[in-house]
């Protein structure tokens, strides 16, 4: 079965055709070539494939694209040179989150998700908002730290 | 630009591309008219292979096996010995053995083909446990006995003197399990044919081993082929021998079809058909006197290796290195086993062989006070190896050992000594303890008789690039070594270029394992730099250094005896935890580490590493549960598989001790690994004291503890 599916890929209109149940996220890479959208799973549990679908966090590689018609789905290219984007990635970035980096582009869409609907959380609430991004080399601690960095020196900006 | 010092905070080089989605891992590269490539594999964990039944292949489709290998070339990978095949021929001694490779234009199809070959088999009764392997189940795999490999270590007076003096003997088995590396990247490979030279882009942590592991196959020599690192998303040990099994058949693959042919493992096939940390099984018999002091050790090591030799001898004679702790026990005979099984081969594991002989001494002193009523952390502290102590080897301590300061720390911050007389044994809450250390770079002379290093500084008007060999995989190499180079030339590290090794570019500075890179790779930068900045305006030109080892040292690889290391790090870890006595999950409420890297020449990387090497050994003791039925992995996704989340363990608190080590870059050793190397050991004995039941064996999820609890 073929269809035709719209959708925005970081603003920009989609149109995709082909299987509907082909997955997102090889849509996303290899037909878009945003790379930054990683594989580690799939199968939903890792989260390095995360991607913003109408502002919900989920995990491209389980949605199949059929499921994203008229949706807006934001990657991390299209975040990255966002003012929010920056304030996290900079964040990421001094605060030492990274490692390894392959969790890193998903967990720094973990991290925008959860500040738009949480300006300030709490390392406890910080925790819960990336459970569902798996890093191998960190062991959170500086993740969190960085996204506590992300949200005081936001300040206002998340608020909006 | 201002010039770099050693201790400045500075931004890690490669954490803006990252976190931005821009670094090129593997998946990430495409070539013109690429392929793509599916592993066949063995579904049976012994037998011999009676027939393989190929469907008709589309165009453009192939199925490249041992028959591809070139008359000139041999069917084998070269990794420590020969013995792993490139491709299954004739018998499989493992499930997920290679045997072949689909290859063609679309990965769907290779799927399908892939489910419609028809391969029949004679089975054989397999070897799963070490048990098995030793009772020769099925006959044996290797030789007569299914011993891989062998070794002992002695100190002291014979133990059968030492057992008749004692007055009594404590003895214990403990075991741990297969352990899986799980990083976020799978393994994967491309070969392709750039400037008439085969030439392989490969997640890895070794470029230079996988050249020398794979040109055989094609009659020639390691620099025929060409190695290019990618950014290597995570590796842990699990990319230092095992891309070898993946960019040998592609290079068969290479020489038939010559084109770009790409091999990616999904979480599925990384998770069952790659190496694991070695289970291991460990006697420890110990000679006390009617005060409870020891005497001596009587040690018994086997470590599961699979059918093939791999890393298993050196991970094993680390292990026997370790065998005795951080510890000076008068008087100890250790032997080491690997042991041969039908089992996915086990390989390097962040630690190396240590952990588990850690783990076992650490549990069993542990055990040895309580049921003398002493305080373990006093106990052991009691046997701290200082400077001048004799090593399990026979050789000698030669640097400052800072446990009783470590101790402190860590007691001070965690407050355990109030908590561990006042939280009374299986009521729900405990604070356990654990030291620990572990030996900096390969073992004895290893560095100059094995591994010969170089590095290489090249200047180019104001700037200097580093040639080496050595890899970033996640642990901030490329940021530690250009700080070194800096702060050594007195310039910014933004004039310092260092790019991932092409084995055809840079010299060979050995493999990025045995946390050596700093320590050893990291001092020759060094040495490089302070030539460089002595003849700084002599214009353009490079220095190149080889590894010297310090005199006075002497190292016998034949007999294990000597100074096996000189400089190792050292930890102390604290753990305390809350058992739900209906549920028997355990909370971790606090993680209190000190450890002795000599000096760090980061700090925030080092935060980093300690953070995610305690939490990695957390889950080794607890959740990392991957178990082998009849030859099977049980646990096949990061579902069943499961390691820590963001919400399993608290934030940690951590401290460094300042002991500079003197053949070190600014006084740096190794840490990488030493940091996974203890805190299981603390959170057993935290559970076991929470809980009141004694453990002889890792991981301990919930249903085991529940297991623990019926046995009390």
């Amino acid at each position: 079965m073929l269809s035709e599916i719209v959708f925005y890929v970081n603003d920009k209109k989609t149109v995709f055709s082909g299987n509907p149940l082909t997955r997102l996220i090889d849509v996303l890479r290899d037909d878009l070539h945003l790379t930054g959208v990683k594989e580690g799973c799939g199968e939903g549990e890792c989260g390095a494939c995360s991607v913003l679908k109408d502002g919900k966090l989920v995990t491209s590689c389980i949605i199949p694209v059929g499921a994203v018609n008229g949706s807006h789905i934001y990657t991390i290219e299209g975040i990255r040179d966002t003012e929010k984007g920056k304030c996290i990635v900079d964040a990421f970035v001094e605060g030492g989150a990274v490692q390894c980096g392959f969790c890193i582009p998903g967990m720094v869409m973990a991290a925008y998700a959860l500040l738009e609907s949480n300006p300030h959380p709490d390392d406890e609430a910080i925790r819960q908002g990336i459970s569902g991004n798996i890093c191998r080399c960190t062991g959170y601690d500086l993740i969190v730290e960085s996204i506590k960095l992300a949200s005081e020196r936001g300040g206002a900006l998340w608020e909006k | 630009m201002p010039a770099t010092g050693i201790n400045d905070r500075i931004v890690r080089v490669d954490a803006a591309a990252k976190a931005r989605g821009e670094a090129k891992y593997a998946c990430d590269y495409t070539f013109p008219d690429m392929l793509y490539a599916y592993m066949i594999r063995s579904s049976i964990p012994r037998g011999t292979i009676d027939s393989i039944d190929m469907p008709n292949l589309p165009e453009g489709y192939y199925f490249i096996s041992a028959k591809d290998i070139p008359p000139e070339g041999k069917n084998e990978l070269w990794m420590i010995a020969k013995d792993w095949r490139c491709f299954a021929d004739g018998d499989v001694r493992f499930v997920g053995e290679t045997i072949g490779l689909l290859v063609g234009p679309d990965r769907n199809m290779l799927k399908y083909l892939s489910e419609h070959i028809e391969i029949k088999y004679t089975e054989m009764e397999p070897a799963i446990s070490i048990n098995d392997a030793i009772a020769l189940k099925g006959g044996p795999i290797v030789g007569s006995d299914n011993v891989m490999c062998q070794l002992f270590v002695e100190k002291g007076k014979p133990m059968e003197e030492v057992f008749r003096e004692a007055d009594s003997v404590f003895e214990e088995t403990i075991e741990t399990g297969f352990q899986e590396h799980v990083h976020l990247e799978t393994n994967a490979a491309i070969a392709t044919i750039e400037d008439g030279k085969y030439t392989i882009y490969a997640s890895a942590q070794c470029p230079f081993y996988i050249s020398k592991a794979v040109a055989g196959l094609l009659g020639l020599e390691q620099k025929d082929i060409v190695i290019k690192q990618t950014t290597t998303g995570g590796a842990f040990g699990g990319k230092e021998h095992f891309p070898d099994v993946l960019c040998g058949p592609l290079l068969v693959a290479e020489y038939k079809i010559r084109k770009p042919i790409k091999l990616i493992f999904d979480r599925e096939e990384d998770m069952l058909y790659s190496v694991k940390r070695h289970p291991s099984k460990i006697t420890l018999k110990t000679a006390l006197d009617k005060d409870g002091n020891i005497l001596g050790i009587d040690g018994l090591v086997y470590y599961n290796g699979g059918p093939y030799l791999s890393g298993t001898y050196v991970v094993l004679q680390r292990g026997v290195f370790h065998a005795n702790g951080v510890y000076d026990i008068p008087n100890t005979y250790v032997k080491g086993i690997g042991i041969a099984t039908n089992t996915f081969p086990s390989d390097a594991f962040r630690g190396f062989g240590a952990p588990q002989t850690l783990f076992a001494i650490e549990t069993h002193m542990e055990h040895i006070a309580k049921k003398f009523g002493f305080d373990p952390a006093e106990y052991k502290s009691r046997y701290f190896l200082k400077k001048d102590s004799e090593t399990i080897t026979n050789g000698h301590i030669i640097e400052r050992v800072m446990l009783p300061e470590m101790l402190e720390k860590v007691a001070t911050a965690s407050d355990y000594w109030r908590k561990s007389k006042e939280y009374k044994t299986g009521e729900g809450r405990g604070i356990g303890i654990s030291f620990y250390n572990h030996g900096g770079a390969f073992t004895g002379n290893g560095e100059q008789a094995i591994i010969k290093a170089h590095a290489r500084l090249v200047k180019t008007g104001d700037r200097v690039r580093i040639e080496v060999g050595s890899t970033e995989m996640g642990q901030g190499f490329q940021t530690t070594l250009r700080k070194i180079a800096a702060a050594t030339l007195g310039i910014s590290i933004e004039q310092i270029d260092y790019d991932n090794p092409d084995t055809s570019k840079v010299p060979d500075s050995g493999p990025t394992a045995a946390s050596r890179s700093t320590m050893i790779v990291g001092r020759l930068v060094q040495r490089c730099g302070e030539e460089m900045k002595e003849r700084w305006n002599e214009g353009d030109f490079s220095v190149e250094k080889e590894y010297e080892h310090p005199e006075g040292h002497p190292w016998n690889q034949e007999t294990f005896r000597g100074d096996a290391y000189l400089g190792y790090g050292w930890g102390c870890a604290a753990v305390e935890v809350e058992a739900d006595k209906l549920t028997n999950e355990i909370k971790v409420v606090g993680i209190w580490s000190c450890h002795d890297i000599g000096h760090a020449i980061d700090e925030l990387i080092v935060h980093g590493q300690v953070n995610g090497g305690i939490v990695q050994s957390l889950g080794y003791a607890s959740m990392e549960k991957m178990e082998n039925r009849k030859g099977y992995f049980k646990q096949t996704s990061m579902s069943d598989y499961v390691i820590p989340t963001s919400m399993d363990f608290p934030k940690q608190e951590w401290s460094l001790v300042e002991n500079p080590y003197e053949w070190g870059p600014f006084g740096a050793k190794g840490m990488g690994e030493l940091v996974f190397n203890g805190a299981d050991a603390a959170y057993i004995d935290a559970v076991e004291r929470a809980l009141g039941i004694t453990v002889h064996k890792i991981p301990m999820p919930p249903e085991d503890i529940e297991e623990a609890l019926d046995a009390e």
